[in-house]
């Protein structure tokens, strides 16, 4: 978040003196458990789970592996991150699909924390893997939850089964009936949000847990979740035995740190993510990236894997060369345009950059029309005009707003864009370390 | 049933509610340990790092000039001090007719909340009208109209996909010809980082400004399970649209909302209504005498 510095920032700070003693001394530790302390609290993890964590790590701290580094402030990073990675466990996990189908998905959560979107994308998802699902209504109280069931089914082209407003239980148990009948090999229950200290609603959930036998129980969580995170997640668990986490809204600028909280108190995975309104924008769950995430050091590794397979090395060397030498013009920014539009969205992609968030960016940036249109104002230029931006002046700009069928204004909120991204990406080169350029 | 009352009777359901937690602590001397058993508590409930610290500072600092010795004395004086964060924000009133639109991100309960605040200003004899201003969750509109149904107000809509604009255009035209005294907007939830549906609504914004000549509030929604991210919500909403007054969501549940704390002192944004509940009568005016007693 913008209001606060990034965690490697601070403890760079705290460590800033350090390089001229070479000694960590009790306090530098006891003040960078302070900051990741506050950074953690900041990410929304939770309280008592910051506690033993920071105790934990201060622990490993104090050993000599710190104390002889170079890098302190890194090295401290680094442990952080491996106990938080730890904790949410090592590695993503998938879907477990039940020897003999159909595979029963049953979704819960509080209200509004996208279960109903996440069905979608489930079904999606899973149709894309050659199975063939079932979307099942059962909230039968929020008006017209059943209604928005079926038209997010309509858009993945999967069947929605429905009783109208007949009791949840009974819907489940005739929807399992209907799918072994014409074929069905998963079936995602759809069930109303509800508060988990509402003892009638959590009877119906488990009500229909015993008659439908889930292979699968998600409890799907908004990642902007605060410190209650840990109450839901345990009073679920406990009346259900989850089998799993769903991560939703992602894409947000939140940090995420319930996913720690959740992780901690129930044991139980975290198997996707929520990272978008469109039916693709479900991603499995990495730990680490999650870690990297909650310390605000950016999602460095999904950035590279999406550069590195999108962007050959030569480009990227040429590229990387340019920003180092900040002798970015307008044509790399056009030939960027088309790299970034295969990678996927531009916005995730900015997200990706460590620190990005203290950067506003233009919303210009993030506009996929616009980029369009930028592209048309781009190639209205003469080519000296791309490689000397500086030359280009009222007259000029009339001409290019012409010649691209769009107005000064845009001509100037792109030269501007422009001169951001330059500023940007001359911080990044300068940036060591952990502000290099991935790709 | 009063604020405290609804509000307590979520708390009850809760097996150790921070009532409780908090009385237990203040058993104890006001010594170190004491303070960090604070700190938990009201972290606990949201309030955020930064904005717990500054409030104990400034509690210790009351407590040492007014001599404070007794636990109930210290309670007292944190409430009020907590009291006067809430108090100290811009709270305008809002003079009929009036136009309110609701924004937020995704899944927080505007459109819950307007079905009851339209039944609440409808109760007061007012004319009110919905505008079905999100066009793009599926059945967004279907479900607005079973609220304006409910509480037997007008509503205006477009099918899905349509233009926002257009609809709330429409929908202040309406209103007009009709006289009427409240129209409340929806809107699509949108998270903030999205720069190109933040632009969508300082579009919806402008045109409200332009065609609208009564009282015009943008109230932002937001969930009280929200943590720190409630700050960016609030800092970027605010920085599109600007933001009139909040309503906290889903109050009912074990969440406290205490984001409101570092909202006020921040940015000076009052808390104007509390949702404590799926049913019509369950919305709220806030009181932050009562909130505050919520929590500790």
């Amino acid at each position: 978040m913008a209001l606060f510095g990034s965690l490697s920032e601070k403890l760079s700070h705290v460590f800033s003196k350090l390089t001229k003693r070479g000694v960590l001394t009790e306090l530098e530790i006891k003040n960078a458990m302070r900051e990741i302390r506050i950074a953690l609290l900041e990410a929304d993890v939770n309280f008592l789970v910051v506690k033993d964590l920071v105790s934990k790590i201060s622990e490993k701290c104090s050993g000599e592996r710190v104390l002889k580094s170079l890098t302190p402030g890194q090295q401290v990073i680094k442990i952080v991150n491996e106990e938080l990675t730890a904790l949410m466990g090592s590695t993503n996990s998938k879907l477990t699909i039940a020897s003999k189908p159909p595979t029963i998905i049953l979704m819960c959560g509080l209200q509004g924390a996208g279960k109903t979107t996440m069905c979608g994308k489930l079904a999606k998802m899973l149709k894309k893997q050659g199975k063939k699902p079932l979307l099942v209504a059962c909230d039968i109280y929020r008006p017209a939850a059943i209604n928005q069931l079926k038209v997010v089914g309509k858009s993945v082209d999967v069947e929605v089964y429905d009783e109208g407003t007949n009791k949840p239980e009974k819907t489940a148990q005739n929807a399992l009936k209907y799918a072994e009948k014409k074929g069905y090999d998963v079936v995602i229950i759809d069930t109303a949000g509800r508060l988990h200290i509402n003892e009638e609603l959590m009877n119906e959930l488990k009500n229909i847990k015993k008659v439908v036998n889930p292979t699968e129980i998600l409890l799907t969580v908004d990642s902007m979740t605060g410190q209650d995170a840990v109450t839901v997640a345990e009073t679920f668990n406990n009346d259900l035995d989850i089998t799993g986490v769903i991560l939703t809204k992602l894409d947000g600028d939140t940090r995420g740190g319930a996913a720690l909280s959740i992780k901690a108190v129930t044991g139980k995975p975290i198997k996707f993510c929520g990272v978008g309104e469109k039916m693709d924008d479900i991603e499995p769950f990495y730990p680490d990236r999650m870690a990297s995430r909650i310390l605000d050091m950016g999602d460095v590794l999904t950035l590279i894997e999406k550069a590195q397979a999108n962007v050959s090395e030569e480009e990227a060397k040429k590229l990387e060369k340019k920003l180092r030498e900040n002798s970015f013009t307008f044509e790399d920014y056009l030939q960027q345009f088309d790299q970034m539009k295969k990678m996927g969205n531009i916005a995730d992609i900015l997200n990706m950059i460590p620190g990005a968030s203290k950067f506003k960016f233009n919303a210009n940036m993030i506009d996929e029309k616009q980029i369009a249109r930028n592209k048309a104002i781009i190639q209205s230029m003469t080519p000296y005009e791309r490689r000397n931006p500086d030359v280009i002046k009222g007259s000029q700009k009339k001409r290019i707003a012409a010649g691209s069928g769009t107005s000064i204004q845009e001509v100037n909120a792109l030269l501007k864009q422009f001169y951001q991204s330059k500023e940007l990406m001359k911080q990044m080169a300068n940036g060591k370390g952990r502000f290099r350029m991935p790709f | 049933m009063g604020f405290f009352s609804k509000l307590f009777a979520g708390l009850k359901k809760t097996k150790e509610s921070i009532a409780n937690k908090i009385n237990s602590i203040f058993v104890g001397e006001l010594d170190d340990e004491f303070f960090e058993e604070l700190e938990y508590v009201l972290i606990s409930s949201d309030i955020g790092a930064d904005a717990t610290e500054e409030i104990i500072e400034e509690v210790k600092k009351l407590s040492k000039k007014q001599k404070v010795k007794t636990a109930d004395d210290f309670k007292a004086l944190l409430r009020s001090v907590m009291v006067q964060i809430l108090n100290d924000a811009n709270n305008d009133e809002i003079s009929f007719p009036a136009l309110i639109t609701f924004v937020g991100v995704n899944g927080v309960g505007k459109t819950t909340a307007i079905g009851k605040i339209a039944h609440k200003f409808k109760n007061e004899h007012k004319n009110v009208l919905m505008v079905a201003g999100d066009t793009f969750r599926a059945a967004a509109s279907d479900q607005l109209t079973e609220w304006a149904k409910r509480s037997g107000v007008r509503i205006v809509k477009y099918s899905e996909g349509a233009d926002p604009a257009a609809v709330v255009f429409d929908g202040i035209s309406s209103a007009q010809a009709k006289h009427d005294d409240v129209v409340l907007v929806d809107t699509a939830g949108r998270l903030q980082n999205k720069s190109n549906l933040m632009e969508e609504l300082k579009k919806i914004d402008r045109i409200i400004n332009q065609k609208w000549e009564g009282n015009h509030k943008n109230y932002l929604v937001i969930d009280a399970t929200t943590g720190q991210n409630a700050l960016s919500q609030v800092e970027t909403f605010n920085e599109f649209v600007g933001i009139d007054g909040i309503v906290l969501t889903k109050l009912d549940g074990t969440a406290k909302g205490g984001i409101v704390f570092a909202i006020a002192k921040q940015f000076g944004i009052p808390v104007k209504y509390v949702g404590v509940g799926e049913g019509i009568d369950d919305l709220l005016e806030f009181n932050a005498e009562e909130f505050v007693n919520g929590i500790i």
